[in-house]
C-alpha cells in the first residue's frame, strides 16, 4: 500500500500561510507546482516542486540510437523543438567530424530563428495573459500560426518537427518556403508594432513590470540564468555569439543586453530579439545555396568512445548536451542541461517580499517551459 | 588563459589532479576531499574566475560513480571540466558546491534524485523529480524496473 | 419651458391605464399587490434579458477585439448561445464544498444578485418609466449597489479556499475604496443639478447634458466615474478579485451551476447599472440630444424614443468598459489602492470645489 506522500512545506512562521500554485494553475504554464508561503499577499518564500511530467528522458536516451534521440529532444522544450534537434545533430556531427553542406547550415539557421520568433511570440502572448491583458494571447497566437504553417509545408509537422537529422535534414525545403518566409517577415514587421502598442507602451504594464524581480548580473551567473532572462540582467551569455555554430559567425546580429535586471528588461530583451531574428533571416533567406540537403551518413551512427559537450542557444537560453559514449550506437550517458531548469532555481530568490501578482509576472518573464524543466 | 597555463594553475591547486584526454575541454579528476576548496579557489582567483557552472551531472560508470562539473569563466572566456568520483555505491557523498554556484542547488538535487549521490551541507537535499518514496535511483546502471523499462 | 415629447404621453398613459384598470376591477389592497407582482415580474424578465444580452455582447465585442468570430453556432450569429449556456448552467451539479460554511456559501450569490436588483428600481428608462422615483435617488443607488461587496466577501470567506479568500479581501478593499470616488463624482453633478432625484436630474438636462453644461469639472467627474465604476464592478483592468492568472477565479472559484451563474449575471448587471447611472447623470439619460434654439433639429431628435436614447447611451458606456477590459493589463492591488487614494480622491475633492465655485459664479452653461 502506498504511504501518504509527505512533501516538505516551507517553514511557516506566525501569520504565514501557504498556498499551492499548481500543478493546475493558469499561470504556471503547465504542470509546475509552487508551494508559496504568504503573509497576506506578500510572498515570503516559495518552493518549486517539479517532476509532474518527468519522463526519464536521460534514461530513455541510454536505450536509443542517436537519430532516435532527436525525436525525444523535441519533447523537451517543445517551443524550441528545432533548436533542441540542432543540438543533438551538432553533437553527433562534431563527434564524427562531419562537415554538413552549406545549404543545410542556411536552412538550419533560418529554422532556428523562426523557432525563436515563434517561441517569443507565444511567450509574449502568455505573458500578456499573465498580466491580465487577454487580447495579447490572441495576437501572439495569430502570428505564431503563420510560422507553424510555414513549418507544416516543409516538415510536415506544426509543433514537434524532428526535421534535422545527423548530417543534414530530413528532406529538402518546400518550393514555396523562401516566398512564404519573406511574406511572413513582411507581415510580422508590421504586426510587431501592435505588440508594442498594446503592451510595451501601456503604462499599467510598465508599472507592473518595472523594478519587479530584480536580478543582478552576479546572481544571474551564479544561478545560471541564461538566455533572454540572463541578458536582461546585462550578462552577455548568447551562445550564438560566444560559441558560434551553424552560420551565426557569418551573419550580422546584435546580442541584446539590458542592464536593469527587472521584469521589464527581460521583456524588452525578448521583444528586441524578435527583431534581431528577423534581421538574421532576412540576410539568409535569399542566399540559400543549391546543393544536397544532407551529408553522406552511415546507416548506423556510432560515436567514438569519449565525452562530448554541445551548447546551443535555445529560445530560453543555454542548452547543453553532455554525452558520454562508449563507442556503441547508443550513448552511455546523455545529460541535458536545460535552460528552464536553471532559470527556475532563481524564482524563489527574486520573488521574495513581492506580491502574488508580481510572482506571476516574474514567472512569466523567466519564460519557463515545464517539460524543459522535468525532461 | 590558454590550456597549458590553466593546467599548470590546476596542478598548483591540486597536485593530485589526474588529467584526461579530451579535445574540447581541459578535463581532470580531483580527490573528493579537495572538491570544495578547489572549487572555491577556481571561482575566486582572478586569473581563473570560473563563475559560471554551466552543467553539473552525475554518471554511473559501473566501477565508480562520478559527478562532473562544467565550468566557464564569463569574464575570461575559458572553460574546464572537473570530475570527482567515488567507489562507494551504498552511501556516496560529496561536498556541495551550491554555496559557490547557486545553480548547483537544483542540479545536486537532481543528481541525488536520479543517482543517489548525497551532497553534504546541501541546504535542501530532497528528490526533485520523483516521489519521496520512490525506490532506487533510475540513472544507476543496475536499476531494475520491470514495469516502466522495457528490455529488448 | 419643457418641450412636449411625443412619447411622453404614451408611457404615462400606458402605466396609467394599467393602474386604473387594476383599481377598477379589484379592491385597492389586491390591486396594489398585483401591481407589485407585475413590476417584480417585469423587472425580473428585464434583468434576465439584459444579463443574457450583455454576456452575448461582451463575447462578440471581445471576439471582435481579438480577431475572432465569437459565438456563431447556436442560432444565427450565435444569438442563442447565452441561452444555451444558461440552460447548461441550470442543469449543472451544485458542488458543495467540504468544511465550507454552508449557509453563507448559499447566501452569498443571492446577496450579490439582490443588491444589483434593488438598484435597478431607481433607474428611469423614459419619462415616468421607473419603478420608484426617490427624491434621494442617487444616494439610494450608491447605498444599495455597495451592498454587493458583502456578498463577495461572504463568498470568499465561506468557500474555505485560500484563493477565494485572497480574492474576496482584495475585492473588499477595492470596492470600499472606489465607492468613494463613484459617490464623489456623482456628487459633483448633484451640485450642478441641485437635486438628487433622478427624474429631475434628467429633466435638468433637456438643453444640454450635464457633461456639456458643467464642462471642465463635469468631464473630469465623468472620467473619474468611468474609472471608479469599472473598478467597483470588478471588471478588467481592475478585476483583481477574479484575476484568473493569479487566483484561478478568485472569490467564485468554488461555485458551480446556477450559483456561479448568479455571480456571472450580477457582474453584468452591475456593469449595466453603473453604465445606466453614468448615462443618466452625465449624458442625459433618456433625454434626447437637444440644442437650445434649434427647434427643427430638436424635433427630429424627439422622434427617437427616449428608451432608445437611454439604451444607446448606456450601451456606449458599456462598450467603453468592455474596451478597457480587453485592452488593458491588470493592476496590482497596491497600485489599485494608490490610484484611488493618492490620485482619484484628491482630484475628486478638488473637482467638487471647482464645480461648486463654477456653479456659484454661474459659469456653467
Amino acid at each position: 500500500m502506498k504511504e501518504v506522500i509527505h512533501t516538505p512545506v516551507p517553514s511557516v512562521e506566525e501569520e504565514e500561510y501557504h498556498i499551492n500554485m499548481g500543478p493546475q494553475h493558469p499561470s504556471t504554464h503547465g504542470v509546475l507546482r509552487l508551494v508559496v508561503s504568504l503573509q497576506g499577499e506578500i510572498v515570503k518564500n516559495l518552493k518549486p516542486h517539479c517532476g509532474y511530467i518527468h519522463r526519464g528522458m536521460e534514461k530513455m536516451c541510454e536505450k536509443d540510437t542517436y537519430p532516435q534521440i532527436i525525436h525525444l529532444t523535441d519533447r523537451m522544450d517543445y517551443l524550441s523543438a528545432h533548436i533542441n534537434n540542432h543540438a543533438v545533430c551538432l553533437l553527433v556531427e562534431n563527434a564524427l567530424q562531419i562537415e554538413v553542406p552549406e545549404r543545410v547550415k542556411y536552412i538550419r539557421t533560418i529554422m532556428d530563428e523562426l523557432c525563436r520568433i515563434q517561441s517569443h511570440q507565444l511567450w509574449w502572448a502568455s505573458f500578456g495573459m499573465d498580466l491580465g491583458g487577454l487580447t495579447c494571447f490572441f495576437y501572439g497566437l495569430r502570428d505564431r500560426e503563420k510560422i507553424l504553417d510555414i513549418w507544416e509545408e516543409t516538415t510536415g509537422a506544426r509543433f514537434l518537427q524532428s526535421y534535422y537529422t545527423p548530417g543534414g535534414l530530413m528532406w529538402d525545403i518546400h518550393p514555396d518556403f523562401q516566398k512564404n518566409v519573406k511574406a511572413f517577415i513582411k507581415y510580422f514587421r508590421k504586426k510587431i508594432r501592435d505588440y508594442e502598442k498594446i503592451l510595451s507602451g501601456n503604462v499599467i504594464f510598465t508599472e507592473r513590470s518595472r523594478n519587479i524581480g530584480l536580478m543582478t548580473k552576479e546572481e544571474a551567473i551564479s544561478y545560471g540564468v541564461t538566455g533572454p532572462s540572463g541578458r536582461g540582467s546585462g550578462w552577455s551569455c548568447d551562445i550564438r555569439k560566444h560559441h558560434p555554430y551553424a552560420l551565426y559567425d557569418k551573419v550580422e546580429f546584435k546580442e541584446i543586453l539590458y542592464h536593469e535586471g527587472d521584469t521589464l528588461a527581460r521583456y524588452m530583451v525578448r521583444m528586441d530579439e524578435m527583431y534581431e531574428s528577423m534581421h538574421i533571416i532576412e540576410q539568409l533567406i535569399d542566399n540559400i545555396p543549391e546543393g544536397d540537403f544532407s551529408a553522406k551518413m552511415k546507416a548506423v551512427i556510432k560515436l567514438p568512445a569519449g565525452e562530448y559537450y554541445q551548447r546551443v542557444e535555445s529560445a530560453r537560453g543555454d542548452l547543453g548536451i553532455y554525452c558520454i559514449s562508449d563507442g556503441n550506437k547508443t550513448p552511455y550517458r546523455m545529460k541535458f542541461r536545460t535552460p528552464s531548469f536553471s532559470n527556475l532555481s532563481v524564482l524563489d530568490h527574486i520573488s521574495r517580499d513581492l506580491k502574488i501578482a508580481d510572482l506571476v509576472a516574474i514567472g512569466g518573464s523567466l519564460d519557463l517551459v515545464i517539460p524543459d524543466i522535468d525532461r | 588563459m590558454d590550456l597549458e597555463k590553466l593546467k599548470e594553475r590546476v596542478l598548483t591547486l591540486v597536485p593530485e589532479a589526474e588529467f584526461e584526454e579530451n579535445k574540447q575541454f581541459l578535463t581532470f579528476f580531483l580527490p573528493a576531499g579537495k572538491l570544495h576548496a578547489t572549487a572555491l579557489r577556481l571561482k575566486e582567483d582572478t586569473d581563473t574566475a570560473f563563475d559560471y557552472l554551466f552543467c553539473q551531472s552525475g554518471t554511473d560508470m559501473v566501477k565508480y560513480l562520478m559527478v562532473v562539473y562544467h565550468l566557464e569563466s564569463t569574464s575570461l572566456g575559458h572553460s574546464l571540466v572537473m570530475k570527482v568520483k567515488t567507489e562507494d555505491r551504498e552511501t556516496p557523498a560529496f561536498d556541495t558546491v551550491c554555496d559557490i554556484w547557486r545553480t548547483a542547488e537544483f542540479h545536486e538535487r537532481e543528481i541525488y534524485d536520479l543517482l543517489g549521490i548525497r551532497f553534504t551541507n546541501h541546504p535542501d537535499l530532497r528528490r526533485i523529480f520523483l516521489d519521496e518514496n520512490w525506490a532506487g535511483h533510475p540513472l544507476r546502471k543496475d536499476y531494475q524496473d520491470e514495469v516502466n523499462i522495457v528490455e529488448f | 419651458m419643457a418641450s412636449t415629447n411625443i412619447y411622453d404621453n404614451f408611457v404615462t398613459s400606458l402605466t396609467q391605464s394599467i393602474h386604473n384598470g387594476l383599481y377598477s376591477s379589484m379592491s385597492p389592497t389586491w390591486a396594489l399587490i398585483t401591481e407589485l407582482a407585475i413590476i417584480g415580474f417585469v423587472f425580473l424578465m428585464f434583468y434576465a434579458l439584459v444579463g443574457l444580452f450583455l454576456v452575448y455582447a461582451e463575447r462578440k465585442v471581445c471576439a471582435f477585439m481579438q480577431n475572432r468570430v465569437g459565438p456563431n453556432r447556436v442560432g444565427k450569429y450565435g444569438i442563442f448561445q447565452t441561452i444555451a449556456d444558461f440552460i447548461k448552467l441550470l442543469m449543472k451539479e451544485l458542488v458543495v464544498i467540504k468544511n465550507s460554511d454552508k449557509l453563507l456559501f448559499t447566501l452569498a450569490p443571492f446577496i450579490i444578485i439582490i443588491a444589483s436588483f434593488m438598484a435597478v428600481a431607481a433607474i428611469p428608462f423614459a419619462k415616468g418609466l421607473h419603478a420608484i422615483d426617490f427624491d434621494i435617488g442617487i444616494l439610494y443607488v450608491i447605498a444599495v449597489s455597495s451592498l454587493g461587496v458583502v456578498g463577495v466577501l461572504l463568498a470568499g470567506w465561506s468557500s474555505n479556499n485560500k484563493y477565494s479568500l485572497i480574492g474576496a479581501m482584495r475585492s473588499g478593499a477595492q470596492i470600499i475604496s472606489y465607492e468613494l470616488s463613484v459617490g464623489m463624482s456623482l456628487l459633483t453633478i448633484v451640485i450642478l443639478a441641485g437635486t438628487m432625484q433622478f427624474s429631475e436630474i434628467v429633466q435638468g438636462q433637456e438643453f444640454g447634458w450635464f457633461i456639456f453644461k458643467g464642462h471642465i469639472p463635469a468631464v473630469i467627474a465623468f472620467l473619474i466615474f468611468l474609472i471608479a465604476s469599472t473598478a467597483e464592478t470588478n471588471r478588467g483592468p481592475f478585476d483583481l478579485a477574479e484575476a484568473e492568472s493569479e487566483l484561478t477565479a478568485g472569490f467564485h472559484t468554488e461555485y458551480s451551476g446556477i450559483k456561479f451563474a448568479f455571480f456571472f449575471l450580477a457582474e453584468y448587471m452591475n456593469m449595466f447599472l453603473v453604465a445606466s447611472i453614468g448615462a443618466t447623470i452625465f449624458l442625459g439619460g433618456w433625454m434626447p440630444f437637444h440644442v437650445s434654439g434649434w427647434i427643427g433639429f430638436n424635433q427630429v431628435m424627439d422622434y427617437i424614443p427616449p428608451t432608445f436614447w437611454y439604451l444607446g447611451k448606456t450601451g456606449f458606456i458599456i462598450f467603453l468598459m468592455m474596451w478597457f477590459k480587453w485592452t488593458f493589463p491588470r493592476l496590482r492591488i497596491d497600485q489599485l489602492l494608490t490610484l484611488e487614494w493618492k490620485y482619484l480622491l484628491p482630484i475628486n475633492l478638488f473637482n467638487i470645489l471647482l464645480m461648486a465655485f463654477i456653479v456659484l459664479m454661474g459659469w456653467h452653461f
